[in-house]
């Protein structure tokens, strides 16, 4: 079974948020970069128990800058086996599946995996545009798989429940929390990765249609106002006639 | 035209289906035109779309669509965009929409935007729009340079709002593709607003010790009507359904009001609930982080400050309806 992981690099989760260039860029001078944790921690690990259930090979995508190769040898530590890096520093999501689609498109994959989002532009978007690009199925928000021969059996989060859902390969699934647990490489996982095969591909050329083209910060929240535990009505007042929210 | 793309459950249009006509209909006007809805499948009332701004109802009224395949929704929605020459599409920024987005993108040869909560604006005959990003620490405005465009619009960012009145539902002649993802199972809890569309969450930390002390959440919950919520230790506990998780790792949120009780607030938590319109926290701990992000709180004891607050909110209910 051949199984394409797709990982994107992310400020860490607690990192400063702050703009440079006029506003236009992220300010990433201080800020340390990981693997987003959906595709880290939940499509990358299950990827790699299913080769490790069913044989096959786990291969790492990333469409980014050679400077996102620590990320991507990251994930070959955790376990997959191989990783391609499209070399250019992407705009748009669209951009971003584009590349991926190109080079799925040859390799013939049995399943994508994605995270559900990125924690920088919480877009949820590259999972789809893939699918579309390959004409494949698409399932979103996956919090549990389990494969059967060519059947997968999936459930997937919806608004205050979860749906099962059935399809065969292949397919491209974006994985959320409950997937899988979070691995930590181990020293031998970390030497192993140096030696694993790290490919970087040129982008094939493609006009981005939707760019973010400046940020703000959302406005500085105010001081909190303490209310006495011993007056709750005082609280119910403010949320009525202040915050006019009951 | 801006073609707004309405789901429903159970055939039924729910709060979000209202929001998004409504913002279909001010970003129709933005644009100079009109605005349209789609809708899939078996629903009653279509015809209801036209109090919120919808000119027109198209139906494509095939029971296969009862249930969401990415692959067939998309087909069909781009299918009727194109026949209706709808320029801007528009769906919720929900389980279903999410799905669908990056789909429609790719088939109109369009510029995406997602989970949008701002009316789009034409600058130069420039389209932008704004979105909440980096989980919520800051706004992004994106330019969209594209002849078609699809948006898809955070929940609980535009109040739907009455304009007119029923308009004619038109069918839709669409052949709809066979779809290869075949839906077993559907579990929702019946009978609560669900979380992501939620105006009023009432959410539980490790603070409370144990699931055998929810009760005095869920009163306080159902003293207002709200939805309950929980932090990502207690849904890893199992204390709590996984569904009710919000934060970096669960759900995001954007109720009017957040109650976080015995909750301290780390940045992954705040990151899922950061865009709330009011945050009250409720926490012994005076030292808690949340408290940095609140516009009210409470340092007490939660097992003595809920209940009291409980019944302050019973008091007032009943005064209101009095």
């Amino acid at each position: 079974m051949k199984i394409l992981v797709c990982v994107s690099k992310t400020p860490e989760t607690t990192a400063r948020i702050a703009f440079t260039n006029g506003n236009t860029e992220f300010d990433s001078s201080g800020v340390q970069f990981i693997m987003n944790p959906y595709d880290e921690w939940y499509a990358l690990v299950r990827a790699i128990e299913l080769q490790e259930a069913h044989g096959g090979t786990v291969t790492i995508i990333n469409v980014g800058p050679a400077e996102n190769d620590t990320v991507i040898r990251k994930g070959l530590a955790i376990g997959a086996d191989e990783a391609v890096r499209v070399d250019v520093s992407p705009r748009s999501a669209l951009y971003v599946a584009k590349q991926i689609a190109e080079y799925a498109r040859e390799q013939q994959f049995d399943i994508i995996f994605a995270g559900k989002e990125t924690i920088d532009h919480n877009g949820s978007e590259v999972g789809a545009m893939v699918a579309e690009y390959l004409d494949m199925p698409f399932i979103s928000f996956a919090t549990t798989l389990s494969l059967e021969g060519e059947r997968a059996t999936i459930s997937r989060e919806i608004e205050g429940g979860e749906e099962v859902q059935e399809v065969n390969l292949p397919f491209v699934v974006s994985a959320a929390k409950g997937m899988a647990e979070q691995r930590i490489p181990n020293m031998r996982g970390i030497m192993m990765a140096k030696k694993k095969p790290l490919n970087v591909i040129p982008p094939v050329p493609f006009e981005d249609l939707a760019v973010a083209t400046s940020y703000t910060l959302p406005p500085a929240k105010t001081a909190v106002k303490l209310v006495s535990p011993d007056n709750m009505d005082e609280l119910v007042r403010l949320l009525h006639e202040e915050a006019k929210v009951i | 035209m801006v073609l707004v793309l309405v789901e429903t459950q159970k055939g039924k249009f729910r709060k979000p289906a209202f929001e998004l006509v409504t913002y279909g209909y001010q970003t129709a006007q933005v644009l100079g035109t009109e605005c349209a809805a789609l809708v899939l499948g078996t629903a009653e009332g279509a015809e209801e779309l036209g109090k919120y701004g919808a000119s027109k109802v198209y139906h494509v009224q095939d029971s296969s669509l009862d249930t969401m395949d990415s692959q067939v929704y998309a087909a069909v929605a781009s299918q009727a965009a194109s026949q209706l020459g709808a320029k801007v599409v528009v769906i919720n920024h929900s389980s279903t929409g999410k799905s669908l987005l990056g789909r429609l993108a790719v088939r109109l040869n369009a510029g995406s935007v997602a989970g949008v909560n701002g009316l789009p604006v034409l600058e130069g005959g420039v389209f932008k729009v704004k979105k909440p990003a980096f989980s919520g620490k800051a706004i992004s405005e994106y330019e969209v340079t594209s002849d078609a465009k699809v948006l898809s619009l955070m929940g609980n960012s535009f109040q739907p709002k009455v304009v007119g009145g029923p308009v004619a539902v038109e069918k839709l002649d669409i052949d709809v593709p066979a779809g290869r993802v075949v839906s077993r199972e559907m579990k929702r809890v019946e009978g609560v607003t669900p979380l992501p569309e939620a105006e009023l969450v009432v959410s539980g930390g490790r603070g409370l010790k144990g699931p055998e002390n929810w009760g005095i959440l869920e009163d306080l919950a159902e003293a207002i009507g709200a939805t309950t919520a929980c932090s990502r230790p207690v849904a890893d506990a199992d204390w709590r359904p996984h569904h009710e998780h919000v934060g970096q790792t669960g759900i995001a949120i954007r109720p009017n009001l957040y109650i976080a009780i015995g909750i301290s607030g780390a940045i992954q938590h705040l990151a899922g609930v950061n865009n709330s319109q009011t945050i009250v926290v409720i926490n012994k701990d005076p030292e808690a982080p949340f408290f940095k992000a609140a516009d009210y709180g409470v340092v007490g004891d939660l097992f003595e400050v809920v209940p009291r607050l409980t019944e302050a909110l019973r008091k007032f209910k009943a005064e209101q309806a009095g």
